[in-house]
């Protein structure tokens, strides 16, 4: 009897089969053990990494911009070793050691934002495609943040925001890339409403001012949910546009509104005008409805308060951090800031400081520059001693959670820079709150294709 | 409502006043030589800027290290001496306070020369080109001008205090006999416009009663005949250029108590004046005064909240819209001649 071979048997194209799936499924990845290292944008080879900084350097916030600056440089002096360390000696936990990111010396390029979200998009492009840029940080209005976040996303390089303060950063719009330690309208309406109604008592009339962009417009609707909790009535909330030099316009309508508490939703240069015209319109030395006449800017930093002068004493706000303050992390902060360059830094410079280090230390921590390992080392992450007490990085939004500061201008200023006393520090507890309540959708965490 | 209407009139004059001032100057250097000047702009920031520059040298300030006392980062305090109030007292006092009036003092003779160099050096050899190449020439002097500044004083806007008497706001309906702290109004606001009005009445008033400008009107009326009598009326013209920049200058350091200057306020002011002089009527004086006043006005009312609740966003437009209607209905402007800018 002859044995008939046939060409192929079931055993045969089993075992085909099994090999082939095994070997173009599974010995790629045993292969290439670690080849996602290099394969997303700019992945670092040689033996520096270059940061991405967006800065407003010209423009209605400006002088936060130029603040931030010297905060990145000086963050990057301390990664790489150089002068006094900073805030890597109070970071804890950290893995930072003062040799740079996972040894690679730290270097930066920068472009000027021009406080303008069109101008930040192109470039951080610029930055990211032709610099080489592992990550992109800063800018100080929401407008660039949102706008540079959504491209970071597209690109696949993670966003650390620098000063931004809409709900909608880290809510309708925010995303997998993009991470703010900065805190948000709600959190100032939450954190300003009750000192409000103790100082002003539950009967008022408010008017609003506001800068005609995302940031102004949710700051309004927080300040308003709070202080409407409080039964203060809202007389009307006007829009102004960004960069408006002259407020004169605006607020001759709100001398007999019948109001008599003005709220500026402004920021920066915006705020140092609407708030110093205001004065110059005597709304400070006026009486309405029985009442002496208040006026209120919710987000509040010592560099606007330096540039308002006298028209600030009184003035209640909200700030995410002061130099002043006497934990370890701002000592620490403020005398090297101060060393270097002889002045106290702003809450601008802060949170740019504070977002370089928490990155670095995210990259030593996951070990790699990989975005995705990197977001995941940041989400959840629980830190304290950079100035805001214990400190949460929330998974679910991006947004930090921590402690808020109630600020109000100071009367009797003992320096230039002794502009704004610190009323009250509210505890995370407090201002956390449930971060489905502005939406929005992270999006992925894997890494475009091309950048 | 009649306290809103009031106080709206009253921020509108002021607008105006301002509007009023940077039209007339650019009337008068077209009206005289003919040129549609866009360096102007730059001249009333270059005014500002002598504020800026005035008020540095006031308070200029010995700094000493007192090594006993320490600043919150750990390096000796910086100790700061006023140099004007050691050197004269009281009197320096007085003068850091009045910063901006003080440099006008400054500003007449600066501003003076530069236009004269300006219009020597540049632009007389722009007179018989076309008014395109002439807007291309002062427009890159414009830039030139804003990035000098730009690079001497930075980019951020300088804020000039006004005096400390003068930092509070007028009780107008007091003054009027009204009930008390209805009608206030800031009070160097209400000083800028006297100052405006009293600057126009002057360009006015040398124009029409001295001998120097009624050569120079009958030159805007006729240069070729007024040349023929033996008349240097290009001197004159020049003159004309370097009084247009010290109106200009002088309106600019008025100005720097309510707008902090910066390098590009000139430009964001140049559009404006250019519609007004456009619905006064190029070469009109009266009528870029006029328009002035009136879209300054209209800029104002426009912006009161009932009028936006009406037609929304009225206020950034309102000042276009009515230069499209005014040309639509007399296509020379208000008061404009036939013949000028006309082919």
């Amino acid at each position: 009897m002859t044995k008939i071979s046939r060409g192929l048997t079931r055993r045969k194209v089993l075992q085909t089969g099994m090999a082939g799936i095994i070997g173009t499924g599974v010995a790629p990845l045993v292969f290439s053990k670690g080849a996602w290292a290099q394969e997303f944008c700019n992945n670092p080879t040689g033996d520096t990494v270059t940061l991405g900084l967006n800065l407003p350097l010209t423009g209605t916030y400006a002088e936060e911009g130029a603040d931030e600056q010297k905060a990145y440089e000086l963050a990057i002096a301390h990664l790489n070793g150089e002068g006094d360390g900073g805030l890597i000696a109070v970071l804890a936990p950290t893995a930072l050691k003062g040799n740079g990111i996972l040894g690679k010396k730290v270097g930066y390029v920068s472009s000027d934002s021009q406080t303008k979200s069109d101008v930040a998009r192109a470039g951080a492009t610029r930055m990211i495609e032709r610099d080489g840029a592992i990550m992109i940080t800063g800018g100080s209005s929401s407008g660039e943040a949102i706008a540079v976040q959504g491209l970071c996303q597209e690109m696949g390089v993670i966003f650390m925001a620098g000063l931004t303060h809409s709900n909608d950063t880290t809510g309708k719009d925010k995303k997998r890339y993009g991470f703010r330690h900065f805190f948000n309208a709600y959190q100032s309406g939450v954190a300003l409403g009750p000192i409000l109604g103790e100082q002003y008592g539950t009967d008022r009339r408010a008017y609003h001012l506001t800068a005609d962009y995302t940031w102004g417009w949710t700051q309004e609707e927080s300040i308003k949910n709070a202080t409407e909790a409080l039964g203060w009535e809202t007389v009307a909330a006007v829009r102004t546009p960004l960069g408006t030099t002259d407020y004169s316009q605006y607020l001759t309508p709100v001398l007999n509104s019948g109001a008599d508490v003005l709220i500026l939703n402004h920021y920066g240069l915006d705020m140092v005008n609407s708030l110093t015209q205001a004065v110059q319109f005597g709304m400070r030395d006026r009486q309405a409805n029985g009442k002496d006449f208040q006026i209120v800017t919710p987000l509040i930093s010592e560099l606007m308060a330096k540039g308002a002068g006298e028209s600030v004493k009184g003035i209640y706000g909200t700030s995410n951090w002061h130099w002043n303050l006497q934990d370890p992390g701002s000592i620490a902060f403020t005398k090297s800031f101060g060393a270097a360059y002889g002045s106290p830094p702003s809450q601008a410079a802060h949170t740019a400081y504070v977002q370089t280090l928490l990155y670095a230390d995210a990259v030593e921590r996951a070990g790699t520059f990989y975005p995705p390992e990197v977001i995941k080392a940041l989400e959840g992450h629980e830190f304290e001693g950079m100035g805001n007490g214990p400190t949460l990085y929330r998974a679910e939004d991006h947004q930090c959670i921590k402690s808020v500061l109630v600020v109000q201008g100071n009367e009797s200023p003992t320096s230039e820079f002794d502009v704004l006393n610190v009323v009250k520090e509210v505890d995370r507890e407090t201002v956390t709150y449930d971060p489905a309540i502005f939406g929005g959708e992270l999006g992925p965490a894997e890494p475009a294709p091309v950048c | 409502m009649f306290d809103v209407i009031f106080l709206q009139f009253l921020n509108g004059l002021d607008k105006g006043a301002a509007y009023a001032l940077i039209a007339l100057g650019l009337t008068l250097v077209f009206g005289t030589l003919g040129v549609v000047n866009f360096a102007h702009g730059a001249l009333f920031m270059l005014g500002a800027f002598c504020a800026v520059a005035m008020r540095m040298l006031l308070t200029l300030e010995t700094v000493t290290l007192d090594p006993e006392k320490l600043s919150p980062w750990g390096t000796p305090l910086e100790v700061r001496e006023p140099l004007m109030q050691a050197w004269l007292g009281d009197f320096g006092a007085v003068l850091v306070n009045y910063s901006v009036p003080v440099s006008l003092l400054l500003t007449i003779p600066i501003m003076l020369l530069v236009g004269i160099a300006l219009e020597r050096g540049i632009i007389k050899h722009f007179y018989k080109r076309p008014h395109a190449e002439q807007i291309l020439v002062t427009f890159g002097l414009a830039i030139v001008a804003q990035e000098v500044i730009k690079s001497i004083f930075g980019p951020n806007p300088l804020p000039q205090p006004m005096p400390v008497e003068l930092r509070g706001a007028a009780d107008i309906g007091a003054w009027l006999g009204m009930q008390a702290n209805v009608i206030t109004y800031p009070l160097w606001r209400l000083i800028y416009f006297l100052f405006s009005a009293i600057l126009i009445g002057g360009v006015f008033a040398f124009l029409q009663f001295t001998t120097f400008g009624m050569v120079v009107r009958a030159g805007m009326a006729d240069r070729e005949t007024v040349g023929l009598l033996g008349i240097n009326i290009d001197r004159r013209f020049t003159i004309m250029f370097g009084l247009a920049a010290v109106v200009a200058g002088m309106a600019g350091v008025m100005y720097t108590p309510i707008l902090p200057p910066n390098y590009h306020m000139g430009m964001d002011f140049l559009v404006l004046s250019f519609v007004v002089v456009v619905v006064g009527g190029m070469g009109s004086l009266p009528g870029a005064v006029a328009a002035g006043f009136l879209l300054g006005i209209l800029q104002s009312f426009a912006s009161m909240n009932e009028i936006k609740a009406i037609i929304p966003g009225i206020d950034q437009i309102i000042i276009y819209l009515v230069a499209v209607l005014i040309l639509l209905v007399r296509p020379r402007g208000l008061m404009g001649r036939r013949g000028v800018m006309e082919a």
